[in-house]
């Protein structure tokens, strides 16, 4: 059984399908990067595996169930444009909240290993309004890791990171997939996924245009799917 | 989790997050306690009209100043995309809802119980002669605002014209449950007790909650992930 499933999927916003007949599939320890130029469908797939909505065809699969399934839901890490964390509440306010709906056992004291983990530990009580940018995004990141998810989405997570920032995910996402969680993640810095991936999707005006193993030559140069497959 | 407990933790958070900032309550109470003020100015406040259609006046001011609280329910998840996060929890829809639902009544019930006091000064009327059961239209003409408020305030939550659609899709569906709060505000504060005559509002008022909650917490799912 894959992690992530994706079989004949559209999507349409009105009449218009941002994604087609969309097919693919990665297996637990797998890392899946999905490149493609602005509009290619990226955010939207990401989306319909968290389950924010539903597709217009096909089907999704979480581990052989759907994204909406509590259980699923459970097993799925997302970090998309926004941070999602409240600007109201504290750093650890908001990791104890999530900490709440995701039914952990302990959720104080996990919310303080991970704000240790991300560097927050000393601002765990204030307010995040009051955070720096770099600060805001490496809680959102111990946000979207907080509940253990053995599936991570991540949707342009290196965009607008700080140094630091980059470096805390980059080492969270090497320790996720050396444990064996799957990562499935879109993204424009591609040196930095192709990196950390297994497989790679190029998506073009809501197909794939290409989907296979990460090879050697992608590394070496990140625009060779481009090149190859269209610019999407 | 079990459900109870998620929605008390989105309740918690709602009110929490608001008390930090206030936006939403002390803008629905100042505008609450101002238009109390004005029409107090506009009508003479001894008449004996005035007292009539002041019950009628009070839950205008009431669905008016709840809106403003309303329009925040599901619009303060919007910045830094908190509402997704909500979304990919694992706690239903129908938590979601039930927990948004509950701040949303306290804060309305904290600005309508300020109303109060000042709506008896302004309009000269003796509003405490049937307290207990002037409290229970009170809640249950809350509720029926707050369930459907906090259900056309997750409709209207991604469209960029939410301040003006909320009512607009609000009232027309809350004017049963409006009726019956008017009448029987209107009753209690001329000493009329609740009985075989107007009791019908009641019955009204209860059933129009227990029928809007019952299709909000089905529906909401749907509303939110589509």
């Amino acid at each position: 059984m894959s992690a992530v499933a994706v079989e004949g999927v559209w999507k349409f916003y009105g009449d218009y399908p941002a994604l087609r007949d969309v097919r693919l599939e990665a297996e637990a320890g797998a890392c899946l990067a999905l490149i493609g130029r602005n509009g290619a469908g990226k955010t939207t797939l990401l989306r319909l595996l968290a389950g924010f909505s539903r597709p217009g065809r096909g089907e999704v699969r979480i581990c052989g169930t759907i994204p909406r399934d509590p259980a699923t839901r459970r097993r799925i890490g997302f970090i998309g444009h926004g941070i999602s964390v409240y600007d109201e509440l504290s750093a650890m306010e908001n990791l104890t909240l999530f900490g709440r709906l995701y039914g952990l056992a302990n959720p104080r004291k996990t919310a303080g290993e991970w704000l240790e983990r991300t560097g927050l530990e000393r601002v765990a009580g204030g307010l995040v309004r009051e955070f720096s940018r770099g600060m805001r995004q490496r809680l959102a990141v111990a946000r979207a890791f907080l509940h253990s998810p053995s599936v991570l989405l991540l949707d342009e997570p290196f965009t607008a990171l700080d140094d630091r920032a980059i470096a805390v995910l980059q080492g969270l996402l090497g320790e996720a997939l050396a444990e064996g969680r799957t990562i499935v993640m879109s993204t424009h810095q591609l040196r930095e996924a192709l990196e950390l991936a297994t497989h790679v999707a190029l998506l073009n005006r809501g197909s794939v245009a290409f989907s296979g193993d990460r090879t050697p030559e992608m590394v070496a140069d990140p625009g060779f799917l481009y090149a190859r497959y269209g610019e999407g | 989790m079990g459900f109870l407990r998620q929605v008390m933790v989105v309740a918690v958070k709602d009110l929490r997050a608001e008390l930090r900032t206030k936006e939403a309550l002390n803008g629905a109470l100042a505008f609450a306690l101002v238009i109390l003020l004005l029409f107090a100015f506009a009508f003479d406040p001894t008449g004996d009209t005035t007292r009539e259609i002041s019950g009628g006046l009070l839950w205008i001011v009431f669905a008016f100043a709840g809106t403003l609280i309303l329009n925040r329910s599901f619009a303060r998840e919007l910045p830094n995309d908190c509402l997704d996060a909500l979304i990919a929890a694992p706690i239903s829809g129908a938590a979601l809802f039930l927990g948004k639902a509950i701040a949303n009544y306290v804060l309305l019930l904290a600005v309508e119980l300020v109303s109060l006091p000042v709506f008896g000064i302004f309009y000269s009327v003796r509003w405490t002669q049937q307290l207990p059961e002037l409290l229970l239209v009170l809640l249950l003409g809350t509720w029926a605002l707050t369930v459907l408020g906090t259900m056309t305030s997750a409709l209207t939550v991604n469209i960029r014209l939410r301040e003006v659609m909320l009512p607009m899709l609000t009232y027309p569906v809350l004017v049963p449950a409006l009726m019956g709060a008017m009448q029987l505000t209107m009753t209690l504060i001329a000493g009329t007790p609740i009985n075989a005559e107007n009791v019908m509002w009641l019955k009204m008022l209860a059933g129009f909650d227990l029928i809007y909650t019952a299709v909000s917490l089905v529906l909401v799912e749907t509303v939110l992930v589509g």
